[in-house]
């Protein structure tokens, strides 16, 4: 009992009931969020994962390999 | 070669198509946010119950808007990394901080007040959820603001020097690259098309409420905040539209010739307001640009330079670099030609610069560098192989500026009756004929805004950074299959994101179209 009174004069928890009860009074906000995990889910697992990556940073493990092989490529295009 | 043009006509393509679809989204969240908090700002003044469910009804459309758009911009930087390895390493941190700063600003400042404005009714106070709805918009537009300065960069290089050693633009003024003229100009005119955008939305869809002969107190309502809004939003954009032609003309004067379809220009130059341009014109002089053309005297000098009697390049005089003065005396520039060698002189010094490094040469490095800074402006033209490369494509920067001009024209007029309508003559907003170019002008606003980024990046080609480097040196090292594999997954998701989007939004204007009108 002492420690839930604490709890409710505690930012956090407020914030924490804040957000819990809006998660759950939501109507449209459902399936909202619904397409937003989605394409969030589509966006990183599938197109970042397999398809996106950041070239420079997979294929050279410093930037002054990096930049030599910017240098490389700008001056032999 | 054949290879290489494809995976950068590819790469264009994907990044012209992701970033269209992002804009589809965009400007409807920066208009109608600040939409959504004048009407709040109504409410909290009057406590009218019909101002608060006006300002819960766009709030709602608002949040779908914002849900399906959230992350799209995304891809773009995925894009970078990908598809555009040398740009991303090259622009370095300029480009890097304001993107950075623009992922907390938008992380903190809109998904904290944004749960406020949808959460916090009956739980914070009303003035409270108020600053929340103020801060969700004034936090849409300044993340706009850190990614116009990035675009604004690419368009107007400045406050940076280039390090050979790191092969990047190391930013050495953070004050040029934030305040440049080019990027304040480009923030306003953006955000005040957004407020546009907005303006147009409401009223299109308060126009249908009309239609459909269903709460006219709630559709009149919104339409004179709409109305209100979109005014000063067409007002905006026409001042920073000005400011954004002069700096046009004084940078990227190509673009400018571009977009009047002007090869040849001269003192005192008149403006193509609309016109035809001849598909079999080869750039020549002698022969005719325009099939037909309806000009108006003096008026491109006095919008890009604002004095009526100054001299305005065409594609020609800029290549030729020729100058005209109103005495008749010729000045010359560097014509393109020039360039091009210049930049090649520097591509001379960057591999010497880069045979020095290989052995820590440091004397023959430093000779090399100061060989290559006093070359730099011109870096990017040494990769063209003729001065009308540095032509971007005509016929699409001329249209699409002019659909912009006229739309943007037409958004003017729309406002301006709007709102004389409905002041002075709500009868009329009862004839279906009034009603229905409410409903259709919804498509003409986004088809101005997209067209005014088809300018803007269109119109500077072939630089991916202007004068720095052409979008040929930007590409990875990647294959075209690649490129076309995502460049059709994209066109899916969008495609099927936008449709959910236009079903949700039509399902809740349906919902609240059939409720009671509330009484003041």
């Amino acid at each position: 009992m002492h420690r839930s009174n604490c709890c409710k004069n505690w930012w956090i928890g407020r914030v924490y009931r804040f957000y819990r009860d809006g998660f759950r009074q939501m109507t449209v906000g459902r399936q909202l969020w619904a397409m937003i995990l989605i394409k969030l889910a589509i966006i990183f697992l599938i197109f970042k994962l397999f398809f996106f990556p950041d070239i420079l940073r997979s294929d050279y493990s410093t930037d002054a390999q990096r930049a030599q092989a910017v240098r490389s490529s700008l001056i032999n295009p | 070669m054949d290879n290489l043009m494809s995976v950068v006509d590819w790469s264009r393509a994907q990044f012209a198509l992701t970033a269209m679809y992002h804009w589809l989204f965009v400007p409807l969240t920066l208009g109608i946010s600040v939409i959504v908090a004048i009407m709040e700002t109504i409410y909290v003044r009057t406590k009218s119950a019909k101002w608060l469910e006006i300002t819960k009804f766009w709030m709602l459309l608002f949040g779908i808007n914002f849900a399906v758009g959230v992350a799209t911009g995304i891809i773009l930087e995925f894009e970078f990394g990908t598809n555009w390895s040398n740009y991303s390493w090259f622009v370095g941190d300029i480009f890097g901080a304001p993107l950075a700063i623009e992922g907390i600003v938008a992380f903190f400042m809109e998904s904290t007040f944004i749960a406020v404005m949808f959460f916090g009714w009956n739980k914070v106070s009303p003035r409270f959820h108020l600053a929340a709805t103020w801060l969700t918009a004034i936090g849409a537009s300044l993340s706009a603001l850190w990614i116009l300065i990035a675009n604004a960069w690419m368009q107007y290089p400045v406050g940076m020097k280039f390090d050979p050693a790191q092969m990047r633009n190391v930013m050495d003024s953070f004050t040029e690259v934030v305040f440049s003229p080019v990027a304040m100009h480009k923030f306003f005119h953006a955000v005040a098309d957004g407020w546009v955008v907005g303006a147009v939305f409401v009223v299109g869809v308060s126009c249908w409420f009309l239609w459909k002969k269903r709460r006219r107190n709630f559709a009149l309502s919104s339409i004179k905040v709409a109305g209100w809004v979109g005014l000063a939003g067409m007002i905006v954009t026409l001042w920073t539209g000005d400011g954004s032609a002069v700096d046009v003309a004084r940078v990227q004067p190509m673009k400018l010739a571009a977009m009047e379809g002007l090869y040849r220009g001269g003192c005192g130059q008149s403006i193509v307001a609309a016109g035809i341009l001849n598909p079999d014109y080869d750039g020549k002089d002698g022969s005719d640009e325009f099939i037909c053309a309806l000009r108006i005297p003096k008026a491109l000098s006095l919008l890009a330079t604002h004095s009526a009697d100054s001299f305005v390049p065409g594609i020609n005089d800029l290549i030729d670099g020729i100058e005209l003065t109103p005495q008749g005396d010729t000045i010359w520039h560097e014509s393109y030609a020039e360039r091009i060698a210049i930049g090649k002189q520097a591509h001379k010094a960057l591999r010497a610069y880069d045979a020095a490094y290989a052995v820590a040469d440091t004397a023959a490095m430093a000779k090399a560098a100061a060989e290559l800074e006093s070359n730099y402006k011109y870096f990017g033209y040494g990769y063209l192989d003729s001065p009308h490369e540095a032509v971007p494509p005509v016929g699409l920067t001329f249209y699409s500026f002019h659909i912009m001009v006229i739309c943007g024209g037409y958004l003017m007029v729309l406002f301006v009756a709007v709102l004389w309508l409905v002041y002075k003559r709500k009868a009329l907003l009862e004839k279906p004929w009034v009603l229905w170019i409410g409903m259709l002008s919804i498509p003409v606003v986004w088809i101005c805004s997209e067209c005014g980024w088809i300018t803007a990046e269109v119109g500077r080609q072939p630089w991916i950074i202007e004068g720095l480097m052409p979008a040929k040196a930007a590409i990875s090292n990647i294959t075209s299959a690649t490129v076309m594999t995502t460049f059709w997954m994209f066109a899916v998701v969008f495609t099927a994101l936008l449709a959910a989007e236009i079903c949700i939004m039509l399902k809740q204007i349906s919902i609240g179209s059939k409720k009671e009108d509330t009484k003041d």
